[in-house]
């Protein structure tokens, strides 16, 4: 497969861009801000999102969402970092969406993936429950209760988990393989046992805490079954970390174009900034960044797509070096556009605030790094 | 790394060419030529005098000339099999799986032979391209001089027009083989008044009389460069590729192509990942590490910019084919895999420890790992340097001022 959109992929990336270019600018992630809102992000854009159909990129037709792939997903996730859109779109569409369809029973796809495509319902994924990511839950346990389960423990970073209308909480099964809980918020929002802070982090995007001290569940709220958390899990992680890496991908390029605007405009001993070779270099330096982690994300991208199972190794290879390459867009955005880098009016600081999340989101680049030299035997 | 062995074939017709390859390959490349390369000696070069180290090394070079796989994607009439961009790119990913070492390596499938291809007569072409593709003729070339390094365009060997032929003097420098080539490739100097539109690209047979060269001892204590002097040495004008005068467009294509070689120069290698080197060297720990922790980051932060960068070589070959690529593309793939290179082996150095210090020993190849690794300096000077090509991207991909 050649490492090129196709027309119909780039079909969708000019329709995405103008959409979010008129609906999403990075001024309504700052009024989100500024006005403290409710939920941090806006349901109206939501709505709008379900009938462009991002809400079911992956979701199957069936359940009627558009059955695309993770190309397709990244190629919106990039428009997104381009616009710094906050939408539950990460969590929902892509992470639980994936969790649901690679682990669910027939009945349990049928039961909340339809919900998902369609917007109504948000949904994300439970799984760190410490500072640093690790996916397997050591934490947080499932125990057996009648004919039912009983689910204790904490988990921290949970995407929009203070909107989400379903947790799929990973927890470990008595046998300590992990297992998918599906944990749905009643319409007071309030569950039983269940203790959901939210955290505004320092992107102006929002996560959640969960304490779970005995939350009881019905035996099918367990997606598919015993053994069917462990691929699902790894699966989901690996959809969170290619969408990610797009994301990181499109706000790097954002700064980039920004940046290079910038030098071609600031001017400084009567010339352009632009023309001071200690800069030029830089930015070439950061365009080769860019190019070499833009072939590595479409290569997870379509891996995922040909055969998921096979694709964890491109996926940490474009997680790693999308969080490290847009680490020195940002960087450099800063330290380029001067003091206006610093001040809040101006938005650079916003991508930067973004990469940094980003960067940390289902495992930084240490992490990747170390998990792809164990694959390749030291 | 596990990114390049998983495949998908977009149509079922390069699925069954993939298979048919796999088989040939199985069945022709010898056992000896899927091993890795550890001297120079197992690189094939091909030319008039050239040894083949082994049986084997000759066999694998005949079998496939023989099928125009040397050169696939030129014309069978060139010596290639007129194979697809898509199809060579399956070849080259069937070679690469199966551990082939390359059947030639040559300057002149890298770099003359698409100059020729682009701007060489019918007559040049059918007259030069078989002979590379078949490993007959070993090239060389002549750009650099003494006062023209990546100012290249101030280049003074001069030609002088004599109707028929050129009478050529001057002197070039870090001639790459100069001392084993055949022909050489060469940039002259035509026109005085003219800095780029005085330039020639010609061809000349380096046995001609008034060729010499001269050995240049490098840090690495081998000679891959000489000096070449030419003292009123005879060119026929059959031999002037293009116009006279339009040698810059013809030097400035071959450099893109001399570019891209020198970036997917550890791409070449066959050898085993550093990584697993490095375990096999040092040791992993109870739980399947690397005993040296930072050494292994490091190793680990390389091999994932390896194995993106293959994928955006990978890249750059899709968007040429698609007519969506950028001309200075290249620049950005021969800064990069330079760069890359040289922190290959300056892990493989920190990796062999003070067996890699060993510089005569048999034990140590005669100082291979040492010699390779003073060898790679010169990936971020020759064919442009890292700067030069940093000026390249800012002026012509990023448009910057004054750049």
């Amino acid at each position: 497969m050649p490492l090129i959109l196709t027309d119909t992929q780039a079909q969708l990336r000019d329709s995405a861009r103008d959409f979010l270019a008129e609906q999403a600018p990075v001024s309504q992630l700052r009024q989100l801000r500024d006005t403290a809102d409710a939920d941090g992000f806006s349901r109206p854009l939501w709505r709008q999102f379900a009938q462009m159909g991002f809400t079911g990129v992956l979701v199957p037709e069936a359940h009627g969402g558009l059955g695309l792939g993770h190309v397709e997903a990244g190629v919106v996730m990039e428009r997104i970092g381009h616009q710094l859109c906050a939408s539950p779109l990460l969590a929902s569409g892509i992470l639980a969406a994936t969790a649901i369809a690679r682990a669910g029973t027939p009945a349990q796809q049928q039961r909340w993936l339809p919900s998902l495509a369609s917007g109504q319902q948000i949904a994300t994924l439970a799984v760190d429950e410490t500072a640093k990511h690790r996916p397997q839950p050591h934490l947080t346990t499932a125990t057996r209760d009648a004919d039912g389960w009983l689910l204790n423990g904490a988990k921290t970073l949970v995407l929009d988990g203070h909107v989400a209308d379903l947790l799929i909480v990973v927890a470990a099964l008595p046998d300590g393989m992990p297992g998918l809980f599906v944990v749905a918020r009643g319409e007071t929002g309030l569950t039983p046992g269940l203790a959901v802070e939210r955290t505004v982090m320092l992107d102006a995007h929002n996560a959640a805490r969960l304490q779970l001290t005995g939350v009881r569940l019905a035996a099918d709220a367990l997606l598919g079954g015993v053994a069917a958390g462990g691929l699902a899990l790894t699966a989901a992680l690996d959809a969170g970390r290619a969408a990610a890496a797009a994301e990181l991908l499109g706000l790097a390029d954002e700064v980039f174009e920004r940046t290079l605007l910038y030098l071609k405009d600031r001017r400084q001993f009567g010339k352009q900034i632009g023309e001071f070779q200690a800069l030029q270099h830089r930015a070439a330096h950061l365009y080769a960044e860019l190019e070499i982690t833009r072939a590595a994300v479409l290569k997870a991208q379509q891996l995922l797509d040909a055969d998921a199972a096979q694709a964890s190794a491109a996926v940490a290879v474009a997680k790693a070096r999308a969080g490290r390459s847009a680490t020195l867009a940002v960087q450099e955005a800063v330290q380029m556009h001067g003091g206006m880098g610093m001040t809040d009016a101006f938005e650079i600081g916003f991508f930067m605030k973004r990469a940094r999340v980003l960067q940390e989101l289902w495992g930084d680049a240490n992490f990747h790094h170390d998990m792809l030299a164990l694959r390749q035997g030291y | 790394m596990a990114t390049a062995s998983t495949v998908i074939d977009p149509t079922p017709e390069l699925s069954a060419f993939r298979e048919t390859t796999r088989a040939w390959l199985l069945a022709n490349c010898p056992a000896e030529m899927r091993l890795p390369m550890d001297s120079e000696g197992d690189v094939c070069w091909g030319g008039r005098n050239f040894k083949f180290s082994t049986p084997a090394q000759r066999q694998w070079l005949e079998v496939m000339a023989a099928r125009g796989w040397t050169v696939p994607t030129w014309a069978p009439a060139y010596g290639g099999a007129g194979l697809s961009g898509e199809e060579a790119k399956i070849l080259a990913q069937e070679l690469r799986a199966l551990h082939c070492r390359p059947a030639l390596q040559s300057f002149g499938i890298w770099m003359l032979g698409p100059a020729l291809l682009k701007f060489g007569s019918e007559a040049q072409k059918r007259e030069h391209l078989p002979k590379i593709a078949r490993g007959e003729i070993r090239w060389c070339q002549g750009y650099s001089e003494p006062n023209a390094g990546s100012d290249l365009a101030s280049l003074a060997t001069r030609a002088e027009d004599k109707g028929d032929h050129f009478i050529v003097n001057g002197q070039k420098i870090w001639t790459s083989y100069a001392d084993q080539a055949d022909w050489i490739f060469c940039l002259v100097r035509t026109d005085a008044a003219k800095k780029h539109t005085g330039i020639s690209f010609v061809l000349f047979d380096m046995a001609s009389p008034g060729v010499s060269t001269r050995p240049i001892l490098l840090i690495s204590g081998k000679s891959p460069f000489c000096e070449t002097f030419f003292d009123n040495v005879q060119v026929d004008k059959r031999n002037l590729i293009g116009q006279q005068g339009g040698g810059w467009d013809v030097a400035k294509h071959l450099l893109a192509h001399e570019r891209e070689m020198i970036g997917s120069i550890g791409d070449r290698a066959a050898a085993k990942p550093i990584g697993q080197q490095a375990a096999a060297a040092l040791g992993l720990d109870a739980a399947g590490r690397l005993n040296d922790p930072l050494l292994r980051a490091q190793i680990a932060e390389f091999e994932t910019d390896e194995a993106a960068f293959r994928l955006a070589m990978e890249r750059a070959g899709d968007l040429g084919r698609a007519r969506q690529g950028h001309p200075a593309m290249s620049s950005m793939l021969k800064y990069y895999g330079a760069e890359l290179n040289k922190r290959r082996w300056e892990l493989m150095m920190a990796i062999g420890g003070s067996d890699a210090l060993e510089w005569d020993s048999e034990r140590s190849h005669h100082g291979a790992a040492a010699r390779t690794w003073l060898r790679t300096k010169a990936n971020s000077i020759e064919g442009g340097t890292s700067e030069v090509q940093l000026n390249i991207i800012s002026k012509r991909i990023l448009e910057l001022p004054g750049a």
